[in-house]
């Protein structure tokens, strides 16, 4: 059998069979559905029922301010002292009185009282209404057209067209593809990080072991070192096609139970608000700030054929595929040339001055995805994994991506054979402390 | 017979000094070669050039009279001095894996590892880890994946270092048997008694340089300095007394009437003419002539940076 091939079998077995691996594999979703569950469920969260008795000195409020679900308001009279009485005989948890100033105040500040706190977003409902009804009282007042007024103020809402080759237009949506291009790069620049770190370790375990003499004199030591990468990289694919496939059902399966019945709710009590607002307050009802709903979640599948999802995903594969080899052979070199993990401080953060540094200018490149410092950064094979894939979602010309793509193997092929070359010294190396000179030196050393 | 290996003329160098300079070796088949020198000599650059582990800056190896490639790897079994095991692996898998690196098959593999661990009566440690042996334990799990290809060429750099003596007399046993068996054995060790004991050949390194090589049995007649070794009942100062110009006395002890002394010859003196020479003042109980253990050979060689040409610096 080939040798590479056993090689590869055993880096992949003895990694996969861990527990380690076990536990990250079944952590990794739970946390990954956590990320995506906990804001809905956040949301949702403040299910209970608020009875809210209203003591409007003003009058102004009295039946203007919609019910939901969570929030029922009652409107009565009397004094605050017998008002809050009713906190304690119920059936009211809330106790809002609204002073006769409100309607005159530079800034109207009603009084709610409660006996469990209230979340926030049945404040930020009572907040938002008021101040709708307020907004429109003292427009009345003024004898202003509210309807004219209306007209004049309109919500800006840009919509981006890219003009294709034949003269079409296809519509885009930069949030979307910020989130993508952004989405894809943080995937790679963990994927290397977790993955290399491991390629590394495994490099200074054999040496630590004193193994590694044993391996050499039956295979090349290139051929373990690009055993370990590959095995390495399986079983992180493996592990990424698991916590996709366990994200997957995980969140599927929570939102579809548990979830089920909240989510259908906020949709119709949403569609029931917006309504409402339409009709009694005006139709100010963008200004309303609703809690965050699945409605974005599908705006963006309704945008996403503004994304040409088979070319991203293409160059996700390449790009983590060929960045993450570079990355390996690099960290390989590291491994080699050190004796124990503590001392790798001094040969890794050169390695990843380039990962983290195209990191931190993704920011700056998805402002201005065309410029020069992003077309060099793309270009560059030690950040172009990264960063090329948050140019990517802006419509990179293809002379640009080809030149990356082919800069990136080239670079893969000659780090590899840097360090390949270190490697095959650092590993019999002991004992001694290496210093970069002599990194150097190893490069030139006959095989 | 031709040599299974042949070591012409290599230099190698590394950044900082120069780890050989033009050794040339020659390693006949089914003998135990002894490669000898002290620390930081150059043993081990050459046995990781013959493992194809590094290559020569100049000179070459071969192997059964062909330049040394890469195919030769299946044929040459190594023990480094730095060896170890996977320590999360359990022994089988790790034994398994090794072997097959080897060029073994999987059956085959299995079949012989079977045989060995039956032999040395480890076969419960098939599912162990490795961690959960003892240090000895792992050299036997060592020593078995080292030869389990049954090699043509074997070589053990310091074999029995963490064996206890039970244990490093049945390794001794497993080489002679593997020689006997066909297998040819560089042997790199600092335990001179064991070179005595094992080698057929050796040779001497230091300072990247060869200094001596030949036959054990050779070398010890070659380092001979005509020396003796005399027990005798009688007077001590009337022997002494009756050593004459052309011998020098190095030693003495007495015990009670029983002296021993070492007597040097010298001027190309015949022992015949030391007897002589006592004879009418001691009872002589023994006469031995001295031969210099590979332990002094050792020492002296590379303490005087003596080749074998030179040999009369050492006899003086």
């Amino acid at each position: 059998m080939n040798k590479l091939l056993l090689i590869i079998q055993r880096e992949y077995f003895s990694r996969v069979k861990k527990k380690s691996f076990l536990i990250m594999t079944i952590l990794g979703p739970l946390l990954m559905a956590g990320v995506m569950i906990v804001p809905v469920w956040l949301a949702m969260r403040d299910k209970t029922e608020h009875q809210i008795f209203v003591l409007d000195h003003s009058g102004l409020f009295i039946d203007k301010i919609p019910n939901t679900k969570e929030v029922k308001f009652t409107y009565g009279t009397g004094t605050i002292e017998s008002a809050k009485a009713k906190l304690k005989d119920g059936p009211f948890d809330l106790v809002m009185e609204i002073d006769i100033e409100t309607i005159n105040a530079h800034k109207a500040t009603p009084f709610l009282y409660y006996k469990t706190q209230p979340g926030i977003a049945v404040e930020q409902y009572i907040t938002n209404t008021m101040e709708n009804i307020l907004f429109d009282y003292r427009l009345q007042g003024d004898s202003i057209d509210i309807t004219k007024i209306d007209k004049a103020r309109r919500p800006v809402e840009i919509i981006t067209l890219k003009v294709k080759e034949d003269g079409a237009d296809e519509k885009t949506n930069t949030e979307l593809n910020m989130g993508v291009g952004m989405f894809f790069g943080i995937a790679i620049y963990f994927m290397i990080f977790l993955y290399g770190s491991q390629v590394m370790r495994g490099v200074i375990e054999e040496k630590t072991n004193r193994i590694v003499e044993v391996i050499v004199s039956s295979v090349k030591p290139f051929q373990l070192m690009l055993g370990k990468i590959i095995g390495v990289a399986l079983v992180g694919l493996t592990q990424f096609i698991l916590w996709i496939v366990l994200t997957t059902v995980i969140y599927v399966g929570i939102t579809s139970t548990v979830f089920k019945n909240q989510i259908q709710d906020t949709l119709t009590q949403n569609a029931q608000i917006e309504k409402v607002m339409k009709n009694d307050i005006l139709s100010q009802s963008h200004k309303m700030e609703k809690v965050g709903t699945p409605n974005e979640v599908i705006d963006m599948f309704n945008f996403a054929d503004g994304l040409n999802l088979p070319v991203l995903i293409t160059c996700f594969a390449f790009y983590f595929l060929f960045g993450y080899l570079l990355y390996a052979a690099l960290f390989a070199a590291v491994g080699s040339a050190v004796d124990s993990e503590a001392d790798t401080q001094q040969f890794i953060l050169p390695v990843t001055i380039p990962l983290i540094l195209s990191f931190v200018i993704a920011q700056a490149i998805m402002s201005n995805p065309n410029s020069s410092m992003a077309q060099f950064f793309s270009i560059f094979p030690l950040t172009s994994p990264i960063v090329m894939m948050v140019r990517l979602p802006f419509d990179v010309p293809v002379w640009e991506l080809a030149l990356s793509m082919f800069m990136l193997v080239v670079g893969f092929l000659f780090f590899t054979w840097m360090a390949g070359k270190i490697y095959r010294t650092g590993i019999l190396m002991y004992g001694k402390k290496t210093t970069w000179k002599e990194l150097g030196k190893w490069l030139f050393y006959k095989g | 017979m031709n040599p299974i290996l042949e070591v012409k003329n290599i230099h190698k160098n590394y950044a900082n000094h120069v780890a050989l300079k033009d050794v040339s070796l020659v390693v006949e088949p089914q003998k135990i070669f002894g490669l000898l020198g002290p620390n930081g000599a150059g043993k081990t650059s050459l046995i990781r050039i013959i493992n194809q582990i590094t290559g020569p800056d100049k000179g070459e190896v071969l192997f059964n009279g062909e330049h040394l490639a890469p195919k030769h790897v299946d044929f040459i079994g190594y023990l480094p001095e730095e060896r170890g095991l996977y320590k999360k692996m359990s022994v089988g898998e790790q034994v398994m894996y090794l072997a097959q690196l080897k060029g073994l098959k999987k059956a085959d593999a299995k079949a012989k590892l079977l045989q060995w661990f039956k032999k040395f009566e480890i076969e419960n440690w098939w599912d162990k880890k490795v961690e959960e042996l003892s240090k000895g334990m792992q050299q036997k799990v060592q020593f078995i994946v080292t030869v389990l290809h049954e090699p043509k060429l074997l070589i053990l750099d310091e074999p029995f270092s963490g064996f206890d003596p039970i244990n490093a007399q049945l390794i001794k046993n497993e080489i002679l048997e593997l020689r006997d068996k066909g297998a040819t054995i560089i042997f790199s060790t600092h335990n001179m008694g064991s070179v005595e004991e094992l080698c057929d050949n050796i040779a001497l390194i230091n300072k990247a340089e060869k200094l001596l090589d030949g036959s054990v049995k050779d070398i010890r007649k070659q380092y001979k300095s005509n020396t003796y070794h005399i027990t005798f009942k009688g007077n001590l100062m009337g022997f002494t007394n009756a050593l004459w110009a052309g011998a020098e006395l190095l030693d003495k002890k007495s015990d009670g009437e029983v002296h021993s002394v070492t007597v040097k010859l010298l001027h190309q003196n015949k022992p015949n003419d030391l007897l002589q020479a006592v004879l009418s003042t001691a009872e002589i109980l023994s006469f031995q002539e001295v031969v210099p253990s590979m332990n002094d050979i050792f020492i002296s060689v590379v303490e005087n940076k003596t080749t074998l040409n030179t040999q009369s610096t050492f006899t003086e």
